[in-house]
């Protein structure tokens, strides 16, 4: 028998979800409908900070098709505190934090009120019925001076706009800083974004009242995680509620969330004893859906002359916003041990201050805490490079791990368990042309172009894989990061998988049919992957930073590896042969030496099932599950590289071209890989070119709608182009590391660099995100006053 | 009330709809062809495209009434037969799409965009799909199935 | 989001939409393509009383030539008038500025009457009719482009007034050039410069300038039209014309731009759209 058929780890298959996706026949939480389905609406905030003296709801209570509209004060005995589930150090600070505010409003879309009636348009019209009566107070903007003694607080009761203080310190900096030739300190800023997935939030809570059961639909990446949370939140019994992910539209973290709403839909569908739906707007989401990022950031670098690293520094304010949510106070930790990333050094020191202030509550945005990590510090080697008078590449070859060092033990502690920096870096000079791009930068700069050339480099790494449960109790994190898959073959030979991952976009069904098919060997077509819903896949952790096929993936193939193993035992029994003188491949047992006996998975699988021939005391059915909890986190990287023009008189920046080579381990499936990146690209480079969430100076968000907050559309991204090599990561048996986030993490700063490469000729060394044209022009002016 | 006649995907519907009802929204709640989704209340994303009487449009920037006496083809009447259209096809083939909810918009104006110009570039692929958002793709390959959409039109017909 | 609760009326002639608009006063509003009314009713930005829906006017639509200059329906859409061959022929500068406004979808549907009437200085088109020094009939009277823009958002039409034709005289052989500038393909233009040349043996014989969103209405950059009578059509004579492009202009401050930045803008991008027009004749 041959054994030559395509591994399926590894193969382009075309995407399973897609078929339902590309005609329309979706499953989107705002689709479910029931009989008697009321419409919750919110009324929120139009202040960023006030006292609500009085919130009266009986006019709307009066409008036709209203149900039932409530203030915080009617709801205060029920909808409790939504949880903050990472309180990040001992000293840190948590406020109450009801969905439906009692006392005091906090940021611009805080919700005040809420209407209950037969349609969203009754709804919507019932909000304009409600009367409240705000006085104004003092917002917090300003990260800094939210900290100074007279500042206006955000929670009174707390004294302190100060929400936490971590600090890791690595070595002795102040000492390797004393032995340095050259110290460099920059400020940068990383903007708040909104996250914007495409498919605005949603949830539909369907009671059975007698029976106290629940069914929650929720566009949410975290229906197992959700479940736990509200049971928590509202004292509706855990097993009493099932919650459901159905086809969700995107999330990047922002559907990584308890949020008020789902706490809202629960409890009202439970007073009313009716199916409950909510929607959110897209201007509605722009205010109440978390956003990222949101952090100044203080780094200081301390090299010899000869551009060894000695050490690094970073000093964080985190902006958590008005509120800390789910993970809000971790996301810039997440962070702390990737400031060093590739690079060899002596000491580090992290500092993070997270500061409350009157805007939307932040918490994970794709990356979330590691780009803003890989920004400060690619930045910082650039900024580096240009002082030293070093090639910027030159400079990085010259500290970073170099391939045969691995495992290596970075200055931050973290292990990393395989990499190589020089291979991916080779390769993607050689795409990117960097030597003919480096001679046009000359010439153009020499010629005094108005349009210059800017070459920008991004040599990153992250951590993927959230994460080993221990080091979550280290850090104080009250969840564990493993995750959960059972396969179960059925009579006719085909294959269930349930995975505790909850994919909104990445492709697992797909994937782990892949995974599967490849361990039982059985066709792809005749895997089914269950997912998503606490009832079907009732155990697992969900879909967040690039964890899903590092941990999840990996149970699933250890799971197959179960099941493969009792097949095992089975077909012996049944071919009256010593289990080790079975052979398994392509799905056939076979006994070594006589290859004509066999015996399939598929008939061991009906066998199981009849159980008529079993083994003493084996139990039947063919299944298996695998619960995996990772030993430590895996290290994708890669080399990025931009070349943009920048237009010297208006500012403008335009993408030239775009390479990047990653190294994220072994393939599952490079088609689903290569979308991972590039749209990882578009999100990394709109925080560098495009997106910012804006205040006002009374903070208002000034970008509330699609208008204003400027998603790239097709027009203005460029065409990418991507390869990769692979370093297997030697944590785990797929040696699979992640993708999810990489191309977001390794792109902001590769834009930025190269938009300050082009301008340095000219005296620029820093320009603010997004790189607006009016900010890079007026770095242009500056430069130009400066030089006078 | 007003009273519209609308067919919708090959089907004809008689309703009495609030002037203030969206087309998306009568589409979606009035008739269960939840095909199409909303993804923003200023016509920016697109992801409620579909075409009016033989041309695109953003049905949540259009009234019902609006519709009135016209014939609507959505995401869900694309296929015929039970045969793909060619741009379904290509976006499946060149995994155009992730979380999908950016698709029915995406695909209706790819179909308008090459009834217009049936040989675009990239760059005329890029500039027709300004007026649809997605947050996955980083548009690369929804690029690539519109050309290859079009190469395969261009084969069928020659 | 969704629009407050309105009447809706859909008139099929010119006289009937008057009469319903001059019985609704000040609460009702003329539905034309509806790309930017229908975002501001979601985000009740928009209470209207009554909506007259002017979308199945037939006589409102369709472009004629008429002698020295081209008579455009107000309901004409964008999608029509930028693909028109008379248009194209007389007053490209118009086709080609269309062709910038949002994206295919909102140009199916939005009217080059409906983008006059809303009297956005952000929107592409009043600093194109502006430059044309075009005329705007409406059922009273007919209004100089001059005349039409009153204040941001606001127009010269009464409430009972309905905009029907867009009068546009013909600068044929004429060079032009819109030069929009925006952040992102859909954004808004930050600053957008409408320029239309009579060219004349390597020389500027006369020039018009409209410029977008550098005031609360559109505005000729009237300096630099007269500079630029008369001068070369080369880079520093241009250069040296349209450094007066910002004088007389009144620039708002949002998140994209400061009143400095988009007066340099306004500079530079005057120069650009002027080069451009006064480069070689290009064929519609």
């Amino acid at each position: 028998m041959t054994t030559s058929s395509e591994p399926e780890i590894g193969r382009a298959r075309l995407r399973k979800e897609d078929a339902r996706l590309i005609t329309g026949q979706t499953n989107w939480t705002d689709n479910i409908t029931a009989p008697g389905l009321l419409h919750l609406a919110i009324l929120r905030s139009p202040m960023a900070h006030a006292r609500l003296d009085r919130v009266d709801v009986a006019a709307a209570r009066e409008r036709p098709g209203v149900i039932a509209a409530f203030s915080g004060a009617d709801l205060a005995a029920e909808q409790g505190s939504l949880p903050c589930a990472w309180p990040v150090t001992e000293d840190i600070v948590l406020p109450d934090h009801p969905p439906v505010a009692v006392d005091e409003v906090r940021y611009a879309g805080d919700p005040v009120a809420v209407v209950v009636a037969r349609d969203a348009y009754a709804a919507a019209d019932a909000l304009e019925a409600i009367e409240v009566d705000y006085t104004p107070l003092d917002p917090v903007l300003d990260l800094e001076a939210a900290l100074a003694d007279d500042s206006p607080l955000v929670h009174a009761d707390k004294d302190t706009n100060r929400c936490f203080s971590y600090h890791q310190p690595c070595g002795d900096y102040e000492a390797a800083k004393a032995r340095a030739d050259v110290v460099l300190h920059r400020r940068y800023h990383q903007q708040r974004l909104i996250p914007s997935a495409m498919e605005p939030r949603s949830v539909v809570v369907l009671p059975v009242a007698a029976a106290g059961e629940y069914t929650l639909y929720s566009a949410t990446q975290i229906p197992h995680i959700l479940r736990v949370m509200l049971a928590v939140t509202t004292g509706i019994p855990e097993h009493k509620l099932r919650v459901i992910a159905p086809d969700v539209g995107g999330g990047f973290g922002s559907k990584l969330q308890v949020y008020g709403e789902e706490v809202l839909a629960l409890i009202l569908a439970k007073r009313l004893g009716r199916p409950v739906k909510w929607t959110e707007t897209r201007s509605e989401g722009n205010l109440a859906t978390h956003h990222g990022r949101g952090q100044i950031q203080d780094i200081e670098i301390a090299a010899t002359r000869d551009g060894t690293l000695l050490g690094l520094k970073a000093d964080l304010l985190a902006d958590m916003g008005a509120y800390l949510m789910l993970l809000t106070p971790s996301i810039p930790i997440l962070g702390a041990t990737m400031f060093p990333a590739i690079y060899k050094m002596d000491a580090y020191d992290f500092r993070c201050t997270g500061v409350f202030t009157t805007q939307t509550p932040t918490d994970a945005y794709r990356g979330a805490g590691r780009p803003e990590a890989t920004y400060a510090i690619e930045r910082i080697m650039d900024d580096l490079a240009a002082e030293l008078g070093r090639d910027p590449l030159e400079l990085r070859r010259h500290n970073w791990i170099k391939h045969e060092e691995f495992p290596y033990t970075t200055v931050a502690g973290m292990t990393y368990d395989s990499g190589n920096y020089e291979a991916a870096t080779d390769r993607a000079q050689v795409l990117f042309g960097y030597d003919e791009l480096v001679a046009e930068r000359a010439k153009r700069n020499e010629q005094g172009d108005i349009f210059r050339l800017g070459i920008g480099i991004s040599t990153y790494t992250e951590m993927c894989g959230l994460a080993p449960s221990r080091w979550l109790r280290d850090m104080r994190s009250g969840a564990g990061g493993w995750e959960a898959a059972s396969i179960r073959m059925l009579p006719t030979g085909k294959a269930e998988v349930i995975t505790g991952t909850s994919p909104h976009g990445q492709g697992h069904a797909t994937a782990w049919s892949q995974i599967a098919a490849d361990v039982l060997g059985i066709p792809f077509e005749d895997v089914e992957v269950l997912h998503g819903d606490t009832k079907l896949a009732p155990v697992g952790l969900d879909t967040y930073g690039s964890r899903s096929l590092v941990v999840g993936g990996t149970a699933v193939y250890e799971a197959a590896q179960k099941v493969v193993a009792k097949a095992r035992q089975v077909a012996a029994h049944l071919m009256e042969a010593n289990e080790a003188d079975l052979e398994f491949s392509n799905g056939a047992f076979t006994v070594q030496g006589s290859p004509e006996a066999q015996k399939s998975i598929q008939e061991v699988a009906f066998a199981a099932f009849t159980s008529h021939h079993l083994p003493d005391g084996m139990q039947p059915t063919l299944s298996a599950e695998h619960v995996t909890d990772p030993d430590t986190f895996s290290f994708p990287h890669g080399t990025h590289l931009c070349a943009v023009e920048v237009d010297t008189e208006t500012g403008a920046v335009k993408i030239r071209s775009y390479v990047c080579v990653d190294d994220i381990g072994k393939v599952v499936n490079p088609l689903i890989v290569e979308g991972q990146v590039h749209g990882g690209l578009a999100q990394g480079i709109a925080q560098a070119l495009y997106e910012e969430a804006v205040y006002d100076e009374d903070g208002n968000l000034t970008s509330g709608t699609l208008a204003d907050y400027l998603v790239p559309g097709a027009p203005d991204l460029p065409e990418f182009v991507t390869d990769r090599t692979e370093t297997p990561a030697t944590s785990n048996p797929m040696g699979v590391k992640g993708v999810g986030e990489a191309g977001t993490i390794a792109s902001t700063p590769a834009v930025v660099n190269a938009v300050v490469d082009a301008l340095r000729p000219l005296g620029v060394t820093e320009i603010r995100m997004p790189c607006t044209p009016e900010r890079v022009w007026r770095a242009i002016q500056e430069a130009k006053e400066a030089s006078r | 009330m007003t009273r519209i006649s609308v067919k919708v995907d090959g089907t004809g519907y008689e309703d009495d709809v609030e002037p203030r009802l969206l087309l998306i929204h009568y589409l979606r709640d009035h008739l269960g062809r939840t095909g199409t989704p909303v993804g923003c209340d200023t016509g920016n994303c697109g992801a409620c495209t579909v075409d009016l009487d033989g041309s695109t449009v953003k049905s949540c920037s259009v009234l019902a009434v609006q519709a009135d006496g016209g014939e609507v083809t959505t995401v869900q009447g694309l296929a015929e037969n039970g045969e793909l259209h060619p741009l379904q096809k290509a976006f499946h083939d060149q995994h155009a799409l992730q979380c999908g909810y950016c698709t029915p918009g995406m695909l209706m104006a790819a179909r308008d965009l090459l009834a217009e110009n049936p040989h675009p570039t990239p760059e005329d692929v890029r500039h027709g799909l300004e007026g649809n958002l997605c947050r996955c793709t980083g548009y690369q390959n929804i690029v690539k199935a519109v050309l290859a959409a079009a190469g395969e039109q261009r084969e069928a017909t020659s | 989001m969704i629009p407050a609760a309105f009447e809706y009326a859909r008139p099929d002639s010119i006289g009937e939409a008057v009469r319903l608009l001059s019985r609704g006063g000040d609460e009702t509003k003329v539905l034309a393509g509806g790309q930017s009314l229908m975002p501001m009713l979601r985000m009740r930005l928009s209470f209207p009383d009554l909506v007259v829906d002017v979308g199945r006017i037939d006589e409102l639509r369709g472009v004629r030539d008429d002698g020295d200059r081209l008579v455009i329906g107000a309901m004409t859409t964008h999608h029509d008038v930028m693909r028109d061959p008379l248009v194209r022929e007389h007053a490209g500068l118009l086709a080609a500025a269309t062709a910038t406004v949002a994206d295919p979808a909102v140009r199916h549907r939005g009217t080059l009457g409906g983008s006059l009437a809303h009297a956005d200085p952000a929107g592409d088109l009043p600093a194109v009719v502006l430059a044309l020094d075009a005329e705007l009939v409406t059922t009273e009277r007919t209004i100089r482009a001059a005349e039409f823009f009153r204040d941001y958002l606001q127009s010269a039409l009464a409430p009972d007034e309905l905009l029907t034709q867009i009068r546009v005289p013909k600068l044929t052989g004429w060079g032009y050039h819109y030069e929009k500038f925006h952040r992102v393909a859909q954004a808004w233009a930050v600053v957008g410069v409408a320029a239309a040349v009579r060219r004349d043996n390597g020389r500027i014989a006369e020039a018009r300038i409209g410029l977008t969103n550098m005031a609360p209405t559109p505005v000729r950059a009237s300096a630099t039209e007269e500079a630029l009578a008369g001068a070369d059509a080369t880079g520093p004579a241009v250069e040296e014309a349209t450094r007066d492009a910002a004088e007389g202009t009144r620039p708002s401050a949002d998140a994209s731009a400061t009143p400095e930045y988009r007066e340099h803008l306004a500079r530079v991008l005057t120069r650009r759209a002027v080069l451009a027009a006064a480069g070689p004749e290009r064929t519609a």
